[in-house]
């Protein structure tokens, strides 16, 4: 399948590009050594070496509705073991974000639990736990909240968990750099250059 | 030797018994730890999901600072090879940086991108100028066995330790990790010169769960038991970590994996530099005990006590001590 950026290239160029070192994946053998190593092999739709064989077919569809990336945990056991050294976690990454950018994922726990962070991330530069806690499993599983409410107390009790955010003192300048690398990044996807994306 | 020092978001407050053991560990030493002036977040696992480019300037904006900072002229904290050394305790801060910096330096359309988004903010970052390193490889490579063995004043006799390392310090293989991909041995070796009984920890590289806990619990919980069963199968007094990630999920969701598979897991949770700190004889106020969620208390009660009669053996000789089916004693 032809790539929504550029209408000549396929899918497996626009996964490579976007994958530091992504060119490796061309040379995947598909022995299989990806999935054997993953602790959280048992629970994706597909293991990565069927993903890559997918992604080479330019099933795009499939590959993006599939759960695989989002089961994975960044546990890089994968990439050092990959004969081919497939930078196998960083294209897992790659995939997230474009199943994201193109709408695949919609009400998912994975990816809203990235933007919740990511929000306060913007807001204060700094990540802040009681308040993505609150709002991430408010949304998502309102029946945990009674445990994660124990939790909480048994942190709080610990001073383990602040209960307002801490802001960093130049947020205009962190505010410019990243709302400018956001304009760039939309750029990039109306214009090509899916090396940025 | 002075280092330039990035707590990261975690060791302000959730494992701020890291960052006090940490301080306090470092002075003891000698090392200098110049806290980064207005360090941001470095994105965890959670950034680069969402925006590539966003994720990278936000990382890039530590390293400009500590560019700023630690090249500044005349502060005599560049190492041999004229880089400036960051340190990270916190292995998915570590990991962030570090993977910036090599993958800036390998991909020129990200690092000039990467440099115009920080030029909005008035920063600029060269890759290759700045070394980030483990809070744990400092201590092992920098200082050493021998200076630790030699600052030992209160030795951790008779305390079955599990190393766990996790992932993200030992994986993916960008250059300046530990030994060992998958079998490393410096946090046994560190706990051997502070005079604790390292246990055979089979898993000691395997993943936490990272935030699974969060998203998908049962995933991690499984994780979780794996280790919590792997050390109590060797019979750990405790489990330490050098990782906020990791000692969140063994010690915060201990009770909930107890609960999700009916076991009784009580095994405590400790940072490497609490350890140090302990067998250095500093007050232990000032390392962050009591701030586990499971109490260290009886294991620590432990140390010194001389070997009981009929002490564990060093691995299982029992039925259980390998999971076959259907083998029966």
């Amino acid at each position: 399948m032809t790539s929504p950026i550029h209408p000549q290239q396929t899918f497996l160029q626009d996964v490579i590009d976007a994958t530091p070192g992504g060119d490796t994946l061309r040379t995947c053998l598909q022995c299989g050594t990806c999935g054997g190593s993953c602790p959280s092999g048992a629970d994706m739709d597909a293991t990565p070496r069927r993903l890559f064989a997918m992604i080479a077919a330019g099933l795009r569809d499939e590959v993006l509705q599939s759960n695989t990336p989002w089961y994975c945990v960044s546990c890089y056991y994968c990439m050092v073991r990959c004969p081919q050294e497939i930078h196998i976690t960083d294209v897992m990454y790659s995939l997230k974000r474009m199943a994201i950018r193109e709408g695949y994922t919609d009400h998912d726990a994975a990816p809203d639990f990235s933007q919740t962070f990511i929000g306060y991330v913007e807001r204060y530069g700094r990540s802040f736990e009681l308040g993505l806690a609150t709002r991430f499993h408010l949304a998502h599983s309102p029946l945990r909240k009674v445990g994660i409410g124990t939790l909480a107390l048994d942190m709080f009790a610990r001073d383990r968990l602040a209960l307002t955010p801490k802001r960093i003192k130049d947020m205009e300048g962190l505010h410019a750099i990243l709302e400018t690398a956001k304009a760039m990044a939309r750029k990039a996807e109306a214009t090509g250059g899916s090396k940025l994306l | 030797m002075n280092y330039g020092y990035y707590p990261g978001c975690s060791l302000e407050r959730n494992a701020a018994a890291y960052d006090v053991s940490t301080r306090a560990v470092a002075a003891h030493l000698g090392l200098g730890l110049d806290e980064l002036e207005d360090w941001n977040c470095c994105g965890a696992t959670e950034y680069i999901a969402i925006n590539k480019l966003a994720a990278y300037a936000l990382i890039g904006r530590n390293l400009a600072l500590a560019q700023k900072q630690l090249h500044a002229p005349g502060n005599g904290r560049l190492a041999a090879d004229g880089r400036a050394q960051l340190v990270a305790p916190c292995s998915a801060c570590f990991l962030n940086l570090r993977k910036a910096d090599r993958y800036l330096q390998d991909d020129e359309t990200l690092r000039t991108a990467t440099n115009e988004a920080l030029a909005a903010g008035g920063l600029r970052y060269d890759p290759g100028t700045i070394f980030v390193r483990h809070l744990l490889d400092v201590m092992v490579n920098d200082v050493g066995f021998e200076e630790i063995k030699r600052r030992v004043t209160k030795p951790l006799t008779g305390l079955r330790v599990a190393p766990y390392y996790g992932c993200l310090l030992v994986r993916p293989r960008l250059g300046g990790e530990l030994s060992n991909a998958e079998y490393p041995t410096e946090l046994d070796q560190l706990m051997k010169a502070l005079g604790a009984e390292v246990v055979d920890f089979p898993l000691k590289a395997h993943c936490c769960g990272g935030h699974m806990t969060q998203i998908s619990a049962e995933v991690a919980y499984e994780l979780l038991r794996r280790l919590l069963q792997n050390a109590a199968d060797y019979k750990a007094d405790v489990i330490v970590t050098l990782c906020p990630m990791c000692q969140l999920n063994l010690d915060a969701y201990q009770s909930r994996v107890n609960q999700h598979f009916g076991a009784g897991f009580n095994l405590p949770i400790l940072y490497f530099t609490q350890m140090m700190g302990l067998a250095f004889g500093l007050d232990e106020k000032a390392l962050g005990f009591g701030k586990e969620i499971v109490s260290a208390a009886a294991a620590l009660a432990k140390i010194g006590e001389p070997p009981k009669a009929g002490a564990p053996a060093r691995r299982r000789k029992d039925d259980k001590a390998l999971p076959m089916p259907g083998a029966k004693p």
